[in-house]
């Protein structure tokens, strides 16, 4: 199959970018979209011309590397399944595509494709994370958890941190992420410890990497590649809203 | 259990609420909240005017006899619209800032126009609102309503909305600007709710919904009465003006 492709090309940070047209010619429709771009970019080596830049890493959908924004939608039409994962079968022959990074002013835009999405790593760094001091490694089933919670904080840690949420947000609104890494540690008893302190940290950070403000739109949901709710922003609005009461 | 808990989150001060995104969204749906049952309130009180001139005129004076306490509502009304208004150009402004470039291609899914187009939803309402007080209750623009009074030496609200709504051009700025209002609700009454936290998986879809019919309901009602007015269902009294 042949596809017509017209892609983002950014020198670097500074420099200008534009949608550039390509064709991509003789494709499986086996083929992944990234193992598309590989053959767009050996025929581009071949001519002598800069090969485009896009992220990825696993290609086998688990990691959060992998980005763009594809016919206007991060990772492209096909539900839950990110980029790695989507299939030039998905596409029909002769099709027209526009390729374009995860774009907000908190992922500034490093080569063509790739963005620097460092801001969620600062988010991790603020309060992702459990504290544990020392110790050995605890029993298992020392500490009771219900399957109910232990479902819900799953869901929410399935969260791969590939900022689909923030690219699809109108608002460029980290909000879906953010919420996930909070309800997460939330619903389980060794993060409850520190819950307060996390999420006014966390959100803190959020705000200070200049992500935008969520209104609800919803687009956060139907872009994540790992299907997390909005449910988990309620979630987060509530453990801030006590954290905030309670703190004073 | 250790008995020292040595803490590796870094000490964090808390921002103040207003300064935050979560802050401000709770700013515009606590605001928002209290609009909601204004907005209710109002219609019904004066849907009183279907019932007759006596009901809508004793419905009218019951509320100026609430003296203080009537001006204490008013006031924090007027303070909660320009708390809303405040943070929605606050929000609206952050927002754009925070993507620059936008993408040749945008392919939105859940997100609404009225969603999206909140802040002019607002603006058009903003400006319906102020229109409606120099019209209604301050009785600015017709200044001849001031002199209304029904048999009973009350003002006349019935005569007066009466004769405000037979003018087609005022009724139909109404009918638009209830329009945008409804609009407007399609998205908030879910939001709210959303950013209160009052919400989980199973109460989205509904909640959206619940959005929906409740912005329908709060058109039907308020077109009513231009509506009703213009096709003679409350008429001016008998008799004629006093």
């Amino acid at each position: 199959m042949n596809v017509t492709l017209y892609i983002w090309r950014q020198k670097n940070a500074h420099a200008k970018g534009k949608m550039e047209k390509y064709e991509a010619r003789d494709l499986s429709p086996n083929m992944s979209f990234l193992e598309m771009l590989d053959v767009v970019n050996e025929d581009l080596i071949t001519q002598g011309v800069e090969p485009i830049h896009f992220d990825h890493d696993c290609r086998e959908g688990i990691c959060g590397a992998c980005s763009l924004v594809i016919n206007g939608r991060p990772h492209g039409k096909q539900h839950a399944t990110t980029t790695c994962e989507l299939r030039m079968r998905h596409f029909k022959d002769g099709d027209t595509i526009y390729v374009e990074p995860f774009r907000a002013k908190a992922f500034p835009i490093v080569k063509d494709l790739t963005v620097d999405r460092g801001a969620m790593d600062r988010i991790m760094q603020a309060g992702g994370f459990v504290s544990v001091n020392t110790g050995g490694m605890p029993d298992a089933n020392a500490i009771p958890i219900s399957k109910k919670d232990s479902d819900t904080a799953m869901d929410a840690a399935a969260c791969i941190g590939c900022g689909a949420c923030v690219a699809a947000c109108p608002n460029a609104s980290a909000m879906l992420f953010v919420a996930a890494k909070v309800s997460h540690l939330a619903y389980l008893p060794q993060g409850k410890v520190e819950a307060k302190k996390r999420v006014q940290a966390i959100v803190s950070q959020m705000d200070k990497e200049g992500f935008g403000n969520c209104t609800n739109h919803l687009e956060c949901e139907a872009a994540c590649p790992k299907e997390i709710s909005v449910k988990f922003i309620a979630k987060m609005n509530r453990e801030y809203m006590r954290s905030s009461v309670v703190s004073k | 259990m250790s008995a020292v808990q040595v803490d590796t989150m870094s000490v964090h001060q808390p921002q103040a609420v207003y300064k935050t995104s979560i802050g401000k969204k709770i700013i515009m749906a606590i605001t928002g909240i209290t609009f909601v049952g204004f907005i209710t309130g109002h219609m019904l009180g004066n849907l009183q005017i279907f019932l007759g001139q006596d009901r809508l005129n004793a419905y009218a004076e019951a509320l100026q006899g609430l003296g203080a306490l009537l001006w204490f509502i008013r006031a924090f009304l007027l303070a909660f619209i320009a708390l809303h208004i405040i943070f929605a150009i606050i929000l609206y402004f952050e927002n754009r800032s925070s993507r620059p470039i936008r993408n040749v291609r945008v392919h939105n899914i859940e997100s609404s126009l009225a969603s999206r187009t909140k802040i002019f939803s607002g603006l058009l309402i903003f400006f319906f609102v102020t229109y409606h007080l120099l019209h209604f209750t301050l009785i600015v623009t017709n200044p001849e309503y001031a002199a209304l009074k029904d048999s009973l030496g009350r003002h006349d609200v019935y005569s007066m909305m009466i004769l405000g709504f037979q003018n087609y051009i005022i009724s139909g700025v109404y009918i638009l600007a209830i329009l945008s209002l409804s609009f407007h609700l399609s998205h908030s009454v879910f939001s709210l709710f959303q950013t209160l936290g009052l919400n989980n998986a199973a109460w989205v879809p509904r909640l959206r919904m619940i959005s929906n019919i409740f912005a329908v309901l709060i058109f039907i009602g308020y077109v009513s009465i231009p509506v009703g007015i213009l096709f003679n269902l409350a008429k001016l009294p008998e008799g004629g003006l006093l």
